[in-house]
């Protein structure tokens, strides 16, 4: 099997493959909060590895530039995250995913 | 016609007595007993000289008819207040005004003693309102509203010795058959509203013969009997008609002059006054004319037996109104609604008088209401001894008193009505002249002479009610003649009591009084007609009674009364012994107590039970109000399982929505793509 060049089709299978690994993680983990923000951190990469696979693809800067808005919204976003973290853990002492349940009706 | 009536004025004889009920009502501590009674009596006066005024512009032709106040508009139905003032409603004012002014005057020395002085002055000015509201109305709403209003003050009334457990259920009683008449009168009413499309009389009545072609839907029955008879039953309530009379006798647990005022002489006659009011609807029902005529006689003869057996000196006069009440349905009947309209006015007198005499006895007895321990009362009662025996004569029909002049007309009306049920009615009607004067007669020489019975015995009353008599004084008194605000109401009803007849029986049954009030279907109905070709003037009817038959029951009556309870009291008890089981059936009233308490009172219970657990429990709780919450419990059981509360559930849902969404969205493009 020959490595021919690098296409538009494996960024994007790439960018799939993140974003399906990052929703297995969001599933199967039962354990870990901070795991669960890590791989809604990864799921974001994946949506920014298409931006910059389109941008480069299309040659249209603009798919870059936006990905540092990206990175920074996800960023700020993150820290909330782990803030309500800190919050969560303060008040109910676990980070336990499988714990966390009192949305069940 | 003539002057009219002014607005205003006929606005004030409702209202004179209304003001004089709420303020002697709620401001009864602070005006004080003397102001209570000044302030009534001053309303019903009030309302007495201007019904007099009208009666005195009514004769001379003066008529008033229209709405004073309109409350509301449904659709096309108009509710309305107004008046309608003819001979017939002037005639109720004045006879309502009067009596209802007597017994004001009486009542300041019946009830002098009696803690709830102010509440019963302010009780009977309200009472004058609602029947004077009754009788002036010119639509069905507001005569409903009188008729409602009378029934309540009538209840307040019975029970006005509240702490009395048999007042509370008398009128309990009497509110509970009434309720049985009025929804009769209400479907009545109902069906006017419905077929007529008006509330108001003259409305009703213009199209009372398009009426009459009707028939009530999905049956034979004409719409016009049906609608008579609905109305006769509120009639049957509120005048004590056989079966529904049984809370007459039961309502003389009320204070004595209620009883003259409401259960004698007006508020049980509005049955009489209505089903009069109404007669050009009854006149085209031939039906309904012999249902009254059964109804009427069946009252008139077996209620009077019963006053024989009675002891109670106010039973004996309330089985004595019953009677009465039936003689004027039994008038009615027979299309002579202006001859039951006379005997309502002429017993209104008498029996006001006599209910008053009776109170003035027992004011005398020291509220011992046995007739056994009465006797030779006339020494020292005078006074109500005279005006008792002039009620009496009246009562029993004695030439050229004004009882002689309705009562005759009565029967000869009867005489002359050609409906089938008339012969039957004749017969009771006739009868029960020598039943009237038996017991009327009875209870007069029992109570005024005969043997003292009252020295030995103590006044078993005087516990019954009224705690102010003290005990420990009940062997040493002897009865005395009452105060004269007891006794000048007796002496100012007698005088209409024997007078009034031989006045007004000409312009009243014979003239044209009653022109434009009465309607009588000459054709069919000719008793009026026979009885005015008979007539020959009052002094002339009076000495042709003597020679009639009712005239020697009439003295017959008196006659084997007074030997029976005067010269040989020995007679009665052997009868009463050999009759037994006729005496049994007397003293329980037909057993229609005993029926209503046992089959239709334990009916409704036994129905309401069933209703209520089958019904209300079982149905519509059990099913629809806690069925519908089971059936939403079960479903969000099911439903919360979906819920589990973790993020990541919630998470991958919402992604697998996303992808389900956009596969179905794009469906068409990728498909595309994959042929391609």
């Amino acid at each position: 099997m020959s490595l021919g060049p690098i296409t538009l089709g494996h960024y994007l299978s790439l960018g799939g493959l993140l974003f399906a690994l990052s929703v297995i993680g969001i599933y199967l983990n039962r354990r870990n909060l901070i795991v669960l923000l890590m791989a809604i951190e990864l799921m974001l990469l994946a949506v920014n590895m298409n931006f910059v696979a389109f941008s480069h693809y299309l040659g249209d800067l603009g798919g870059q530039v936006f990905v540092f808005f990206i990175l920074t919204v996800a960023a700020a976003e993150s820290a909330i995250g782990l803030a309500i973290l800190v919050v969560l853990f303060r008040n109910r002492s676990t980070i336990n995913v499988e714990e966390l349940d009192t949305l069940k009706g | 016609m003539a002057a009219q009536l002014s607005q205003n004025m006929l606005l004030a004889v409702p209202l004179a007595p209304l003001v004089g009920a709420v303020v002697a009502g709620f401001f009864g501590k602070a005006i004080g007993r003397a102001g209570a009674h000044t302030v009534t009596i001053l309303g019903v006066l009030i309302a007495f000289v201007i019904s007099a005024m009208t009666l005195i512009d009514v004769i001379h032709g003066a008529r008033f008819s229209g709405t004073i106040y309109e409350w509301m508009v449904l659709g096309g139905l108009k509710m309305e207040v107004g008046f309608l003032v003819d001979g017939l409603t002037a005639m109720m004012m004045v006879v309502v005004t009067f009596v209802s002014l007597m017994v004001h005057v009486y009542t300041i020395g019946y009830m002098e003693e009696d803690p709830g002085y102010q509440r019963f002055f302010s009780y009977i000015s309200l009472f004058t309102f609602s029947m004077l509201m009754l009788v002036m109305s010119n639509n069905f709403l507001q005569l409903f509203f009188g008729w409602e209003a009378v029934g309540l003050v009538s209840y307040l009334l019975i029970g006005f010795w509240f702490k009395k457990p048999t007042a509370i259920f008398a009128n309990m009683k009497a509110f509970l058959v009434n309720r049985v008449g009025d929804f009769g009168f209400i479907l009545g009413i109902g069906l006017i509203v419905t077929y007529a499309g008006t509330l108001s009389y003259g409305e009703t009545f213009a199209k009372a013969e398009e009426l009459a072609k009707l028939q009530f839907p999905g049956t034979e029955w004409m719409l016009i009997t049906v609608t008579c008879i609905c109305l006769f039953i509120g009639a049957m309530g509120k005048s004590a008609q056989f079966p529904l009379h049984v809370w007459l006798p039961d309502s003389m647990e009320g204070p004595t002059p209620i009883s003259a005022l409401i259960h004698a002489a007006t508020m049980v006659t509005a049955g009489i006054f209505m089903v009069a009011r109404m007669s050009p609807l009854f006149e085209l029902s031939d039906t309904a004319l012999n249902f009254i005529l059964v109804i009427g006689s069946i009252t008139a003869l077996f209620m009077g037996f019963l006053g024989i057996i009675q002891n109670d000196i106010k039973r004996v006069v309330a089985y004595s109104t019953l009677s009465q009440l039936g003689y004027m349905t039994v008038a009615l009947g027979a299309s002579a609604y202006s001859v039951a309209v006379f005997h309502l006015m002429t017993h209104a007198f008498f029996k006001a008088l006599l209910f008053l005499g009776a109170g003035s006895v027992i004011i005398g007895m020291h509220h011992d209401q046995d007739i056994r321990n009465m006797g030779g009362l006339r020494k020292y009662m005078p006074i109500t001894w005279i005006t008792s025996l002039l009620g009496s004569l009246a009562l029993i029909g004695t030439p050229f008193f004004s009882g002689f002049y309705s009562k005759d007309s009565i029967i000869e009306a009867v005489h002359a009505s050609h409906l089938p049920a008339a012969g039957w009615a004749y017969f009771a009607v006739v009868v029960g002249v020598f039943v009237t004067a038996f017991y009327s007669f009875r209870m007069y020489f029992l109570v005024f002479h005969g043997h003292e019975n009252f020295h030995h015995k103590p006044f078993p009353g005087e516990h019954d009610h009224h705690d102010d008599h003290d005990d420990g004084h009940g062997h040493a008194h002897t009865p005395h003649e009452s105060p004269a605000v007891v006794w000048l109401p007796l002496v100012l009803l007698a005088i209409p009591s024997v007078i009034v007849g031989y006045l007004t029986i000409g312009p009243m049954l014979h003239g044209d009084f009653f022109k434009d009030a009465i309607f009588v279907h000459g054709e069919h109905h000719h008793a009026m007609k026979e009885l005015a070709a008979e007539f020959h003037g009052a002094a002339a009817m009076a000495i042709h009674g003597l020679s009639t038959l009712p005239f020697w029951l009439a003295l017959g009556g008196v006659v084997v009364a007074w030997l029976f309870y005067l010269k040989a009291p020995s007679i009665p008890k052997a009868i009463g012994n050999a009759l037994s089981p006729v005496v049994k059936v007397l003293e329980n009233k037909y057993f229609l107590d005993w029926f209503n308490e046992h089959v239709i009172a334990a009916g409704t219970r036994l129905l309401g039970r069933g209703l209520w657990k089958g019904g209300d429990g079982l149905l519509i709780d059990g099913l629809l109000v806690n069925g519908s919450a089971r059936l939403v419990g079960l479903i969000a059981s099911v439903s919360r399982l979906v819920q589990t509360g973790h993020v990541y559930w919630y998470a991958l849902v919402m992604l697998l929505g996303v992808f389900g969404l956009l596969t179905w969205q794009l469906w068409p493009t990728l498909s595309g793509l994959a042929g391609r």
